[in-house]
C-alpha cells in the first residue's frame, strides 16, 4: 500500500516539472508564432516567402534570397560535416583500437564546445584569403560558410554517430563475423543499419545546428540581400538577417524577424518529420 | 551517485543565493546602461573610464549595437542613454531628447593599395547603388568593387544615406519625382554590399580586400586604410574642423524626458573641458 | 570487375582513416592555431584583472565571472528539469500520442536555432518582464535553449537500457523509482552525461543570444541582475572590431581551455561512475 502511494507522490512530482518544461517549450513556440504569423499574412505568404525584396524601411519583407542562402550553406555544411563526421565514427568504433579511441572520443567531444566564433574567427583569417586569392570572388562566400559550418557540426555528428553506433548489441557484431564477414561488411551490412535511427538522429541535429549557426556565418558569408549567383558569392542566411536585425528592430520589423523565425521552425519540423520517416522505414525493414 | 547529488544541490544553493541575495552592492547605485552606436561607443567607454576615476560611485556601462537600437532600449526603458551617431528623425525627435557631443566626419575607406585618391559624390553614390561595378571606370585599377555597408539600423549607414545616397542625387540632378516612396527605391544601397555589423568589422574587411570600398567612423580609421577625398575635400583635421568636407555627421546621447541625477552627471561629464578634451584628443570635433 | 571483400575492406579502411585523420589534423590545428597564439598573453594577471580601455589592456576578470554566472545558472536550472522530464517521459507515461508529440517537439526545439531564443529571451525576458540586460535573463534563455537537448539526449540513454534491466529489478522486488535511480539512470549515465556536457559547452559559445539578453558590459556583476559579458563575446568583440588580436587570442585559450577542463572532469566522473556500476 504504501509503496503504491509514494511511487504515485513520485509520479506526480515528475510530472508536474516534466508538464512545466514542457509547457515552457510550448510558451516559447506559441509566442513565437503569434508574433511572426500575422505579419506573414499581412504581407502575404507567397510574397513574404518568394519576393527578393528586403526593406524593412519601405515595408518590404521578402526573405527569399535568405532562404536559398540558409538552404545552401546548410547542404554543403553536410555534404562536409556529414561525411567527415560518419567516417570518423565509424573509424572510432569498428577500426580503432579500443584504448586510442577512448583518447579520440573525449577529444572529438572537446571540439564540439569550441565556439562557433573562434571557427568563424578561423574562417576569416584563413580561409576566407584563400578564397579570395584562389578561387576568386571577395572570399566572403557560400563556399566558405560551408566549410566553416561543416567542420563545426563534424564533432556534434561523430559523437552522436559513435552513441548510436555503440547502442548496437555486441551480439550484432559477434554474429557477423562468426558467419565469415569481413570487418568492413560487418559494418555497413549490419551495424550500420542497426544504428541507422541514431545515425539519422545525429545528422539531422547536425543539419540542425548548421541551419542555426548565426555568428560564424555573419563573420564569413558575407551578408547581402542578392540570391547567390555561385558557391562564391556573398549569401545571407535566415539566421544572420535576425541577429542583424534584431537589436533595433521595432514594430512591423520586429514582426517580421519573429516570421522568419518561423520559417525556421517550420524548415526545422520539416527536417524532423524526414529524420522521423527515414528512420522508422529502415527500423522496418531491418526487422522485429 | 549520492555525493554527486548532494555536491550538486549544494552549488546550486550557492549559486541562488549569490545571485539573488543583493550582496556587495556597495553604494547601493546601479550601474547607468549606455547602449547604441557603434561609432560612440569607443569614445563612451572611454569616457566612462575616466568617468570611474571621479570616484563618483555612478558606474556607466556601454554596450553597442547601433543607433536605432539604442534609441529603441531607451524607448524600452532598458538603458538610461541611447548613443546616437546620426541626427534623430522628426518622430523621434518628438519623444526623445539628443543632446549634441561631438561631430563625426564619415570617412569612405579603401585598402591602402587603392590607386584611386578621390571620388565626387555622385560616383560615390553611383558606386553605392551598382551603376559603377569596376575600380577602372572611376580612374583605378581594374578590380570589381566590393562594397561594404552596414546595417540599417546603424546611425553611420543613415548619415550616409542622407549625406552621399541623398545629397547626391540632388546634386546629379536626379531628385526623383512622385511620393516619397520613389526617393527610397532610387537612393537603395545595391542589393549585392556586403552588411556588416559595426565600423570595426568594416574596417577589418576592408583592410583585407584590396577591391573593397566602405564607409566608417572617420575617428577609428586611425592608420590602417586609405582615406578617399570627396568632392576633392580630403577630411584632414584642418577641413573636419572647418567643415570644409562635407561629410559630417553628429554624435548624440539620446535620453526620454530628464535623465537620472547618474545620468546627468555623466552627460556633464562629457560636455565638461576634460571629456570634450578626450573626444577632440581621440579625432571628434568638439561641439564646444 | 568484381572488388573481393578483402580488397573493398582495404579501400574503405583507407579512405575511412583519411577522412579520420583529416578531421583530426584539421580539429588539432584550429587548436593549436589558437593557443599558440593566445598563451603567451595568459598569465595569472589577465586572468585576475579587469580589462581597461575596452579590453585592449588588463585582464577579463570580470569577463570569467561573467561567463561562470550565466553558464552555470542556466545549467543547474536545465539539466535537473530536463532529466526529469526524460524519466517521466520514458518510465511513467505508457508510448502514446502524446509521447510522440512530446518527443518530436523536443526533437523541433533542440534544433530551432539559438538566435531566436535570443530573440524571444530578448522580447520577453529583457523588455516585456523588465529584467533589463542581465544575468538572469541570459540564463533562463539559455536554459530554455539547452533543455530540448537535455531532454531528447537523456531520453535516447534512458531507452537505450536495455529491457532485461528493468525486468530483472522487478523480478528483485524494486519500486519503480528505486528501479529508476538505481539502475536504470547508472546505465544511462554516460549519455545523459554527454548531453549535459554538450549542453555546458553551448552555454560557453553562445554569442548572438547573450548579446541581447546578457549584454556586454565589462563590469564586474555583483548581482544576477547585472549586465555581463562572457568570454566567447567577448572574443567576439575584440577579434571583431580588430581591438586587441593578442587579447583576442588570450581570452580564445582560456575559453577553449575551460571547456577542456570541464569536459574532462564530467569524462573522468563519468568513467568513474561506470566503473563502479560494471
Amino acid at each position: 500500500m504504501k509503496e503504491a502511494t509514494k511511487d504515485k507522490c513520485i509520479s506526480l512530482i515528475l510530472l508536474t516539472v516534466a508538464m512545466s518544461a514542457i509547457s515552457g517549450l510550448a510558451v516559447i513556440t506559441a509566442f513565437i508564432f503569434k508574433e511572426g504569423l500575422p505579419i506573414m499574412f499581412k504581407v502575404g505568404l507567397g510574397k513574404f516567402l518568394f519576393s527578393s525584396d528586403w526593406y524593412p524601411h519601405e515595408g518590404s519583407f521578402g526573405i527569399f534570397p535568405m532562404i536559398i542562402g540558409s538552404l545552401a550553406v546548410t547542404i554543403g555544411a553536410m555534404l562536409i560535416g556529414g561525411s567527415l563526421g560518419l567516417g570518423c565514427a565509424i573509424v572510432l568504433t569498428q577500426f580503432c583500437p579500443p584504448r586510442l579511441a577512448a583518447l579520440l572520443k573525449p577529444c572529438i567531444e572537446l571540439l564540439a564546445g569550441i565556439p562557433s566564433v573562434v571557427y568563424g574567427f578561423i574562417g576569416v583569417v584563413i580561409l576566407v584569403p584563400l578564397i579570395a586569392e584562389h578561387l576568386g570572388g571577395p572570399g566572403l562566400s557560400v563556399l566558405a560558410a560551408s566549410v566553416v559550418l561543416g567542420v563545426m557540426v563534424l564533432p556534434t555528428v561523430t559523437s552522436i554517430s559513435v552513441d548510436a553506433i555503440q547502442a548496437v548489441p555486441r551480439a550484432y557484431r559477434e554474429g557477423s563475423i562468426a558467419l565469415g564477414a569481413t570487418q568492413w561488411q560487418t559494418t555497413h551490412m549490419v551495424i550500420l543499419k542497426a544504428a541507422w535511427s541514431g545515425i539519422v538522429a545525429a545528422i539531422i541535429l547536425g543539419m540542425g545546428r548548421a541551419v542555426g549557426e548565426t555568428m560564424a556565418v555573419i563573420m564569413v558569408a558575407g551578408n547581402t540581400l542578392d540570391l547567390p549567383g555561385g558557391i562564391l558569392d556573398p549569401v545571407r542566411t535566415l539566421t544572420s538577417n535576425i541577429a542583424l536585425e534584431m537589436g533595433y528592430a521595432a514594430g512591423e520589423h520586429r514582426q517580421a524577424l519573429f516570421a522568419t523565425g518561423v520559417t525556421l521552425f517550420v524548415i526545422i519540423m520539416a527536417l524532423n518529420i524526414l529524420a522521423l520517416t527515414v528512420s522508422r522505414r529502415r527500423t522496418r525493414r531491418v526487422g522485429a | 551517485m549520492k555525493w554527486i547529488v548532494g555536491l550538486f544541490l549544494a552549488v546550486a544553493a550557492a549559486m541562488l543565493y549569490v545571485s539573488f541575495c543583493p550582496w556587495g552592492r556597495g553604494s547601493g547605485k546601479h550601474a547607468i546602461n549606455c547602449v547604441g552606436s557603434t561609432s560612440v561607443q569607443p569614445f563612451a567607454e572611454m569616457l566612462s573610464q575616466e568617468f570611474d576615476l571621479l570616484h563618483t560611485g555612478q558606474m556607466v556601462d556601454v554596450q553597442g549595437g547601433g543607433s536605432t537600437a539604442g534609441i529603441q532600449a531607451v524607448s524600452e526603458n532598458i538603458a538610461e542613454i541611447g548613443m546616437c551617431s546620426r541626427s534623430l528623425k522628426d518622430e523621434e525627435a518628438s519623444k526623445f531628447t539628443g543632446i549634441p557631443i561631438a561631430m563625426d566626419g564619415l570617412a569612405l575607406v579603401v585598402h591602402k593599395s587603392n590607386t584611386v585618391n578621390g571620388l565626387t559624390r555622385v560616383q560615390v553614390r553611383d558606386i553605392f547603388r551598382g551603376a559603377i561595378t569596376n575600380w577602372r571606370q572611376v580612374g583605378g585599377e581594374d578590380l570589381p568593387i566590393w562594397l561594404i555597408t552596414r546595417e540599417e539600423g546603424s546611425g553611420t549607414r543613415e548619415a550616409f544615406v542622407k549625406l552621399v545616397m541623398e545629397a547626391g542625387a540632388k546634386i546629379a540632378s536626379k531628385a526623383p519625382a512622385g511620393p516619397a516612396g520613389n526617393k527610397h527605391v532610387a537612393n537603395r544601397i545595391y542589393r549585392k554590399a556586403m552588411t556588416q555589423e559595426s565600423n570595426g568589422a568594416v574596417k577589418e574587411l576592408v583592410k583585407h580586400d584590396r577591391g573593397a570600398i566602405g564607409y566608417m567612423s572617420l575617428g577609428l580609421v586611425k592608420d590602417e586604410l586609405k582615406i578617399l577625398a570627396v568632392d576633392g575635400v580630403y577630411p584632414s583635421l584642418e577641413n573636419v574642423t572647418t567643415k570644409r568636407y562635407p561629410l559630417m555627421r553628429p554624435f548624440l546621447y539620446v535620453v526620454r524626458g530628464t535623465p537620472s541625477k547618474g545620468a546627468q552627471a555623466f552627460i556633464d561629464f562629457t560636455l565638461s573641458p576634460p571629456g570634450q578634451h578626450l573626444l577632440v584628443k581621440e579625432g571628434l570635433i568638439s561641439v564646444r | 570487375m568484381r572488388l573481393s571483400p578483402t580488397t573493398t575492406q582495404r579501400i574503405a579502411v583507407t579512405i575511412l582513416w583519411t577522412l579520420a585523420a583529416a578531421t583530426i589534423g584539421m580539429l588539432v590545428f584550429i587548436v593549436a592555431f589558437i593557443l599558440v597564439q593566445g598563451m603567451p598573453q595568459v598569465s595569472l594577471e589577465f586572468l585576475t584583472q579587469a580589462p581597461r580601455s575596452m579590453g585592449r589592456e588588463g585582464g577579463i576578470f570580470p569577463v570569467i565571472v561573467g561567463t561562470l554566472w550565466v553558464a552555470g545558472l542556466a545549467v543547474m536550472i536545465a539539466a535537473p528539469v530536463g532529466v526529469i522530464t526524460a524519466i517521466y517521459l520514458t518510465e511513467y507515461t505508457r508510448e502514446g500520442k502524446i509521447t510522440l508529440v512530446i518527443r518530436f517537439g523536443a526533437d523541433c526545439l533542440a534544433g530551432i536555432p539559438s538566435i531566436i531564443f535570443g530573440l524571444f529571451g530578448f522580447v520577453f525576458f529583457v523588455i516585456t518582464l523588465g529584467m533589463g540586460f542581465s544575468i538572469i535573463a541570459g540564463a533562463l534563455t539559455l536554459a530554455l535553449m539547452v533543455l530540448p537537448t537535455i531532454i531528447r539526449t537523456s531520453e535516447e540513454a534512458i531507452r537505450a537500457v536495455p529491457r532485461s534491466y528493468r525486468d530483472v529489478s522487478y523480478g528483485l522486488g524494486a519500486t519503480r523509482w528505486d528501479m529508476v535511480t538505481k539502475v536504470v539512470l547508472r546505465s544511462a549515465m554516460p549519455g545523459i552525461g554527454t548531453g549535459i556536457v554538450l549542453s555546458i559547452g553551448r552555454c560557453f559559445s553562445e554569442t548572438a543570444a547573450v548579446m541581447l539578453t546578457a549584454g556586454s558590459a565589462l563590469r564586474l556583476p555583483t548581482s544576477a541582475f547585472e549586465s555581463t559579458r562572457t568570454l566567447a563575446l567577448h572574443f567576439f568583440l575584440l577579434a571583431r572590431e580588430g581591438i586587441s588580436m593578442p587579447k583576442a587570442y588570450a581570452t580564445a585559450s582560456v575559453l577553449i581551455l575551460a571547456i577542456l577542463a570541464i569536459n574532462l572532469c564530467a569524462y573522468w566522473v563519468m568513467r568513474r561512475f561506470v566503473a563502479k556500476v560494471r
